[in-house]
């Protein structure tokens, strides 16, 4: 594409669904109601673990409105969901793998009675022995639960081995190593899981699910009733929110309301409960990391081993990319000559863990860049200076021997949350008033953009771009809006390359009888695969249209053959034409006004023996800064302010992408502070927004955002990816933010008040005894 | 209209309850332990959002003669006689209300599912107090949980709100005071008329 002047990207456009969803008109889900429709609700495990004996709809029969009970041998297709390997039934047959498992479901007339005779289904089982802690689960004498790999209980393992660890080890002049924990994370998104599944006259189903992954929907609703992909038509709902919880999930609730559907022949809806939601849908995978770091005595990291162990609970769905994500990170964005990393996915009977912002970034993250600082501080070194001495910087090498492009920023976003915070007066200062001790912290994070070398098969996406009559303009994507603003992150970049006005372009929600399989909307990689898609629809539109727009401008006088596009005119020696009119033109010349595109991603070189190679395409950057007030009485922390500084490229929509910052650093800090999804004998405990606490407006702590913009020019206009990289950071620069403010460290998130308080009493005591 | 009147079951158990929804009085049919957002979402007013059934998120949130209430907390037979707004009952399609032309103006939505309920908080909160303070704000806005934003945005949508309405208020009033000096004048000229009758 030649230089030119942005006219639409890079502007704070209003979003296009605003003001549809702030005047309630916006149909999710739940809103939609079709003629005949029934509604299913499901009968969930009541137990960890279990051998199904029988399963009863006697009592159940004589709820009013009561229509059928669905098992598994209503399934007629295969009964086995396909994500990654095919170990999820739709509906189990023999053994169920962890409480609130969907074990069959009931129709009725109305949602209460479903819910009513749900409850009154009477399943007989068999306990089965049951493991709840991961590491139990990889020992050798472990019941065998679960697994997808040749290792019992495991669903993947990587490895990245680099160098001499051994000696770099041996010859070191500083040694760090710890153990940390991080917990689940719910996902929280405030419209619950649903779908509803029609009957087609042909044997099809059309399916409107709530989903961030339509496509995974198709794969999931013809595996489940056994017909072929162009029977089945998913339309997303307008959703209410995903973070990675609508990935794969939704296409289990999606098949499970067409497989009632398909028994009764009628309509059927089923919307999850917040309690369910909680029970069966995916979570953020608790983590546990031992890792050890090495460095001279300059200060330079000379070796990293890592161990790391994600939970991934009774089903591996799609854990293997999750700790794949992990794998490659995991020894954070340092040059490290020598590598040996170890990490696995282990079953539990606990629910199935999957995509959750940040895909298995976020534990390790917390885990190293807290040792990290710990490094810094037995050099005696400012954990910036120490870090700025061992960053990625662009031309060096990742841990997996990718060598960087020039699109890498993360020493200056250093520099940048640096000075603007405050950094060189503060960390010294260690204020305190009364009993409340302020303190600052740092953490920094690299994200591969895209799905990378475990998932390059889907890294494609399709668009297609329609002009029509009176100029205005279609635009239909295989990725999906969740929230984040894709309506108009691609309506800017659908009317950047046509010219055409924002006004007059309209971006569909997806449907996936009208675009190819785009793959999954996630990994930050909607704008890029998204955008590409339709800069590839829109390049020859745009060919044909400036071409037409020459010929009227010549026509009507112009002289000098120097047209300017911009901001929806052309512009020729002071005479202008709009792209309505030359739109008009075009259809009245018989152009050809509708075209598709196609985008695939630059093909990664991965090894999965030695986990050498490019990992992911491009990387995008971040570093935060968190300040916080510890109550050094009760432990309680405050996050008073976050400086983040982010490298993602281009940024299409400075509004847009500033929502995505604050709203990843609030989860983020939501999970470092408050979250704490709870287990006893392996039934969840707090399912429900009483008891698990999310940060709510008064926790808000104060922004202070910027961004560098470090061009990738295989980027749409230049952008990387945004969505996950702000959540990331969070946790590790809020913990070492409470050891500067108290000086003690907590290994384990959520860093709640008793662990802090409990830390400062027991340095107290270690203080006295000396 | 009085919610003190008392109002019996009917042999299936149902009861029928009167109430204003929006400016339109009528009846809803609702049995004994359905809550209020359940029954105005089956009359079709889906606007109210259903998010955790426990009271905590307060996407539910709708004004029950005028104060805000969470709409799942709350059964169905106790709105009756009640004035109920939800969001369809703020401004109109082509005319928005000043507080959701704010929220989308700031940046404040996301995925949205949050919003009618944040609105209806704000609604409340301006029309008890028209100029708050951030500290008013953060604890209005309190009992909505979002999961997209940082909060920020909206804390700076209520602001922003609160100048739209004021400014809309006095564009009410001017209008309104407009009207009265017109008629005012009217008046006055039919006076001056009769007495220029009675003169002649």
């Amino acid at each position: 594409m030649e230089e030119q002047k942005l006219s639409f990207v890079g502007k704070s456009f209003e979003r296009k669904d605003g003001l549809i969803k702030a005047e309630g008109r916006a149909m999710y889900a739940a809103d939609r109601e079709f003629a005949r429709m029934l509604y299913a609700a499901a009968v969930r495990n009541p137990r960890p673990r279990i051998k199904i004996l029988g399963i009863s709809d006697e009592k159940a029969k004589k709820v009013p409105g009561y229509v059928t009970l669905v098992t598994y041998k209503d399934i007629k297709g295969q009964n086995a969901w396909p994500v990654l390997d095919l170990d999820y039934p739709f509906l189990p047959e023999k053994i169920a793998r962890f409480a609130g498992e969907t074990v069959a479901l009931v129709v009725a007339e109305t949602q209460r009675a479903a819910k009513k005779a749900a409850s009154l289904v009477e399943i007989e089982y068999e306990e089965l022995p049951n493991i709840q802690d991961p590491l139990e689960a990889l020992k050798p004498d472990a019941p065998e639960i679960g697994g997808t790999t040749d290792m019992k209980n495991v669903y993947a393992h990587f490895t990245i081995q680099k160098g001499d660890v051994d000696k770099a080890f041996e010859e070191a002049a500083y040694k760090v190593e710890g153990t940390f924990k991080t917990n689940y994370q719910v996902h929280g998104y405030l419209e619950t899981q649903g779908s509803i599944a029609i009957p087609e006259t042909d044997g099809g189903m059309t399916i409107h699910s709530t989903t961030q992954c339509p496509y995974y929907v198709v794969d999931g609703v013809a595996a489940a009733l056994g017909i072929t992909y162009n029977k089945v038509k998913v339309i997303q709902t307008v959703t209410g929110g995903g973070f990675g919880g609508k990935e794969e999930v939704p296409a289990l609730v999606a098949a499970h309301a067409a497989i009632c559907a398909a028994k009764v022949g009628r309509p059927v809806k089923l919307i999850y409960s917040r309690k369910e939601d909680f029970q069966c849908m995916s979570k953020r995978h608790p983590g546990w990391a031992h890792i050890e770091y090495s460095a001279d005595k300059e200060g330079h990291l000379t070796g990293c081993r890592v161990k790391y162990v994600l939970d991934a609970g009774a089903y591996s769905t799609i854990t293997a990319i999750v700790l794949f994500r992990g794998t490659v990170h995991s020894t954070g964005p340092y040059k490290i000559p020598n590598i040996d990393v170890k990490t696995f996915g282990a079953a539990t009977s606990k629910v199935p863990c999957g995509a959750f912002r940040g895909f298995g970034q976020p534990q390790i993250n917390f885990a190293q860049e807290s040792l990290i600082d710990e490094l810094a501080a037995k050099i005696g070194m400012d954990p910036v200076e120490f870090r700025l001495k061992n960053l990625l910087n662009p031309g060096e090498m990742t841990a997996t021997g990718q060598k960087l492009t020039s699109s890498c920023g993360l020493s200056e976003l250093v520099e940048a949350v640096r000075k603007k915070s405050g950094w060189d007066k503060k960390v010294n200062l260690h204020e305190k008033k009364g009993h409340i001790a302020k303190g600052i912290g740092i953490s920094t994070c690299y994200y591969g953009v895209g799905l990378g070398a475990k998932g390059r098969f889907l890294d494609r996406a399709g668009a297609m771009v329609n002009i029509y009559k009176d100029g205005s303009v279609g635009v239909s994507v295989g990725n999906a809006e969740m929230g984040q603003g894709a309506l108009t992150v691609f309506a800017q970049i659908a009317s950047e390359t046509l010219n055409a006005p924002m006004e007059l372009v309209k971006t569909e929600e997806v449907d996936s009888s009208k675009v190819p399989d785009s793959g999954p909307t996630v990994a930050s990689r909607g704008t890029l695969m998204g955008g590409n898609a339709i800069i590839e629809a829109a390049k020859p539109l745009r060919e044909r249209l400036f071409k037409v727009a020459l010929d009227m401008l010549i026509d009507k006088g112009g002289t000098s053959g120097k047209m300017i596009a911009h901001d929806g005119v052309f512009e020729m020696d002071g005479i202008t034409v709009s792209f309505t009119d030359v739109a008009k033109e075009g259809w009245n010349r018989r152009l050809k006004m509708c075209e598709e595109g196609w985008y695939v991603a630059p093909h990664v070189s991965f090894r999965l023996d030695n986990g050498q190679g490019d990992a992911y395409v491009v990387y995008s950057y971040s570093a935060d800064i968190a300040e916080v007030s510890v109550d050094t009485q009760t432990g309680v922390t405050k996050v008073d302010k976050i400086w983040a500084a982010y490298d993602v490229g281009r940024i299409v929509n400075p509004m847009l992408a500033t929502g995505q910052a604050q709203g990843g650093i609030l989860q983020g800090m939501s999970w470092s502070l408050f979250e704490n999804l709870q287990y006893k004998n392996g039934i969840m405990v707090n399912p429900n927004f009483t008891d698990y606490v999310c940060a709510t407006t008064k926790d808000k702590p104060e922004y202070d955002i910027t961004f560098i913009e470090k061009l990738y020019d295989e980027g749409p206009y230049q952008a990387k990816g945004m969505g996950e990289v702000p959540l990331i950071g969070v946790a590790p620069a809020v913990a070492n933010a409470i050891k500067n403010a108290c000086g003690v460290r907590i290994d384990s998130v959520p860093l709640l008040p008793e662990k802090v308080w409990r830390a400062i009493k027991q340095k107290n005591a270690a203080k006295e005894a000396k | 209209m009085k919610n003190e009147e008392i109002i019996h079951a009917d042999e299936d158990g149902f009861f029928t309850i009167a109430l204003n929804v929006n400016g339109e009085l009528g009846h809803m049919i609702v049995s004994r332990n359905e809550t209020l957002v359940e029954a105005l979402r089956h009359y079709g007013w889906k606007g109210t959002k259903k998010g955790c059934d426990t009271g905590d998120c307060g996407s539910c949130t709708v004004l029950f003669n005028n104060k805000p209430v969470l709409g799942c907390m709350m059964p169905a037979v106790a709105a009756h006689g009640g004035n109920i707004t939800t969001i369809e009952g703020l401004g109109t399609v082509r005319n928005p209300h000043p507080i959701q032309q704010a929220f989308v103006e700031a940046g404040a939505v996301q995925c949205g599912f949050c919003i009618p309920g944040m609105i209806l908080s704000t609604k409340a909160l301006l029309d008890k107090n028209p100029e708050p303070s951030e500290a008013d704000i953060r604890k209005a806005l309190d009992g909505n949980l979002c999961r997209c934003t940082g909060y920020v945005t909206q804390v700076q949508a209520v602001r922003i709100a609160a100048k739209k309405v004021k400014a809309m208020k006095k564009q009410q009033e001017k209008l309104a005071a407009k009207e009265l000096a017109a008629e005012k004048r009217k008046a006055a000229r039919k006076t001056a008329k009769k007495a220029a009758k009675k003169n002649k």
